[in-house]
């Protein structure tokens, strides 16, 4: 049986037996990325997770597809935003450090200094976001053209955005100059129909994301976002073409965020027909539905291995919760690397 | 030979370019073309890819090079004008500046922002903004007066592992000069007495120390001696140097290119008046541009910032207080 574990190598599908290992695996991620998110909702709920809640529900295939065939390795750049829990922890962020970043623990990367999504360990790979849409494509442009000085070559940056996200300026100036530059970059839009309550019809006028490819100069690729072998198929070429020197590839999945913006969002707005639809589909049942009939794994041990997500989600945030919070009469409160620069220092320790 | 200002910022990216090879140049027309200053001329040839031109995007600029620095380079970003800045504001205040802080992963980049005001530069080539970025947590924001610091404080702002703004007058650029580059310079973060004097204390940087120079000439043939103090860097800011001048003169004039409202000079007189209230025999005074957008017409511009006219008439109106 299946059971992700960090730092899988990517699986070319090649094989019907390579096949099955990589749907599995990538099943594997969805499921433990749905019953963390679930979990995380729950605590939001009874007040134990201060500030947002921002869930992938619906996106994990698309995200996971993308961040589990990078290699962190050899490597590889992943740069999630709010709804990439999945492709986060298929690329290689333990499930601790999530677990830690929403309950402040500073024993987890951000110390209690941010929260939530906003988390990343930048020298493994992983930058930690910004709130400002469309700001990270220029910063794994930027650690691509490192990689590229070094001579650092088949390397890939990976870099996820929603629909909202294309519509800023930093998207735009962000693609472009990985075109320019041509560099490896895979970005991955879910195009999920509601950037917060606005529905795509206020955000784009063009037919589909995927054409403004054509203007960048770069490949497009248009999908289905819910499918996930369709997910794995397209990120697995697509970021072979950027290995290769191909340039940029920009991934456009269909699909409907089943979620509100937040956990504080009932996203009564969303019409509920548009569930019914094929992109209203949820990608975690229907992968689980995939493996039952390929009969690539029994009910049983699926069964077995739901009952496995769930106690690596409770140790993980029980862990968290036992660890200690950020203590401000220790905290240095300054904000400079360069500590004889910094102002108003008060040594508290 | 004179060394220009300019020559010196150049210089200094030069020796910083052959001796790190993690340092490369990124800006709007800065390789083959040498800058629209001309601050990275030649540069492009003598260190081949290093120097690379960008499309008109700033915020990807800074973007691109804070991703860069993350990964162990240290970028030299050139903006074409300060002014052009603010879209890479975001980048610049919410990305670099929080990084350390945020993830413990320092982020060495230096933005060079050629500042200030020039005859018919309008309201979108004049800006002096180390006020808007000194307020930002996370920045180093320096201002060289002379050329010895441009040289030596270009050279600090590429070593220091944080991301630095580093602002460059343009008026200074061509006509100050100097006879070599300094061999050392004082420490980034203090200040320098740029001329001693017991009567009054002006403090300012960058171009406004040298219009605060020559007020302080005016002055002297009128009895008054001006102590002027030129802050070098505006974040850190060397409160202790300003105060212990305060402490010789007893009054206090805090003069900036930038707009009035809020900024560097009321941070000056804010912090002597809380530390040093003592040692004021008048009240502390300030002297900025106009609160207008920044003028094209000569004439206009010269009554927009201050001057060596307007700081004389401000030095007389303190010392009478």
């Amino acid at each position: 049986m299946s059971h992700p574990t960090s730092n899988v190598a990517p699986l070319s599908a090649d094989s019907p037996a390579s096949q099955r290992e990589r749907f599995v695996s990538a099943f594997g991620w969805m499921l433990l990325a749905r019953t963390f998110e679930d979990k995380i909702a729950a605590l939001y709920r009874a007040g134990k997770i201060v500030g947002g809640v921002y869930l992938g529900r619906g996106q994990e295939a698309f995200s996971a597809a993308l961040g589990m065939q990078l290699n962190q390795a050899q490597g590889d750049i992943f740069s999630g935003l709010i709804r990439d829990q999945a492709g986060r922890m298929a690329f290689g962020e333990l499930l601790i450090d999530s677990a830690r970043t929403y309950l402040g623990s500073v024993e987890g990367p951000m110390r209690g200094r941010d929260g939530n999504i906003h988390r990343g360990r930048p020298r493994q790979g992983m930058p930690a976001m910004i709130s400002h849409l469309g700001a990270m494509v220029s910063v794994v442009n930027g650690m691509l053209i490192a990689k590229r000085f070094r001579g650092e070559r088949d390397v890939v940056g990976g870099a996820t955005i929603g629909d909202g996200g294309t519509s800023t300026g930093a998207f735009h100036e962000g693609l472009n100059q990985a075109a320019i530059e041509k560099l490896p970059l895979v970005i991955a839009v879910a195009d999920n129909q509601f950037a917060y309550s606005t529905p795509t019809s206020q955000q784009y006028a063009c037919a589909d994301l995927a054409d403004r490819a054509i203007g960048y100069g770069i490949r497009g690729y248009s999908i289905d976002g819910t499918d996930l072998e369709t997910c794995l198929e397209t990120f697995s070429e697509a970021i072979a073409r950027a290995r290769s020197g191909e340039g940029p590839q920009l991934v456009v999945g269909k699909l409907l965020r089943l979620a509100g913006h937040g956990e504080h969002d009932d996203a009564r707005y969303i019409p509920a027909d548009m569930r019914e639809k094929p992109y209203g589909a949820d990608c975690v049942p229907m992968a689980q539905h995939r493996i039952l009939e390929e009969n690539w794994m029994s009910e049983d041990e699926i069964e077995e291995q739901v009952r496995i997500t769930q106690d690596r989600v409770e140790e993980a945030v029980a862990k968290a919760q036992s660890e200690p919070d950020p203590n401000p009469f220790r905290e240095s409160w300054h904000a400079l690397a360069t500590k004889h620069l910094a102002e108003g220092t008060i040594a508290m320790d | 030979m004179a060394i220009t200002y300019l020559d010196a910022i150049r210089e200094a990216q030069a020796r910083a370019l052959e001796e790190d090879e993690s340092v490369y140049i990124y800006g709007q027309d800065v390789a083959g073309f040498g800058g629209a200053f001309k601050a990275t001329k030649g540069l492009a040839e003598r260190f081949p890819g290093r120097v690379i031109d960008a499309p008109i995007s700033e915020d990807a600029i800074v973007g691109s090079a804070i991703g860069a620095a993350i990964e162990g380079m240290r970028p030299i970003v050139e903006m074409q004008f300060a002014d052009f800045s603010s879209i890479a504001f975001n980048q610049i205040v919410n990305q670099a500046a929080t990084h350390f802080w945020r993830t413990g992963v320092s982020c060495p980049i230096t933005i060079r922002l050629p500042s200030g005001g020039t005859e018919g530069s309008g309201p979108f080539h004049s800006q002096s903004l180390e006020s808007i970025y000194a307020h930002y947590p996370g920045l180093i924001v320096m201002t060289p007066a002379t050329v010895e610091d441009a040289y030596g404080m270009m050279l600090e702002a590429i070593r220091i592992d944080d991301p630095v703004i580093f602002c460059e007058h343009k008026l200074l650029y061509y006509h100050l000069k100097a006879d070599a580059l300094p061999k050392t310079i004082l420490p980034v973060g203090k200040a320098r007495i740029a001329r001693a004097g017991r009567h009054a204390t002006v403090v300012a940087c960058s171009a406004m120390v040298h219009e605060a120079l020559r007020a302080a000439r005016e002055l002297a043939e009128e009895g008054w001696e001006i102590e002027v103090v030129d802050l070098r860097s505006v974040k850190p800011i060397d409160t202790d140097t300003i105060l212990a001048s305060v402490a010789r003169t007893g009054r206090l004039l805090a003069v900036g290119e930038g707009f009035p409202w809020g900024g560097m000079t009321s941070e000056i007189v804010s912090r002597v008046a809380a530390e040093g209230f003592h040692l004021l025999d008048a009240p502390p005074q300030r002297l900025n541009s106009k609160d207008t957008p920044i003028p094209y017409h000569p004439n206009l511009w010269r009554a927009h910032r201050p001057t060596w006219q307007s700081i004389s008439a401000a030095a007389r109106n303190l010392i009478r207080l």
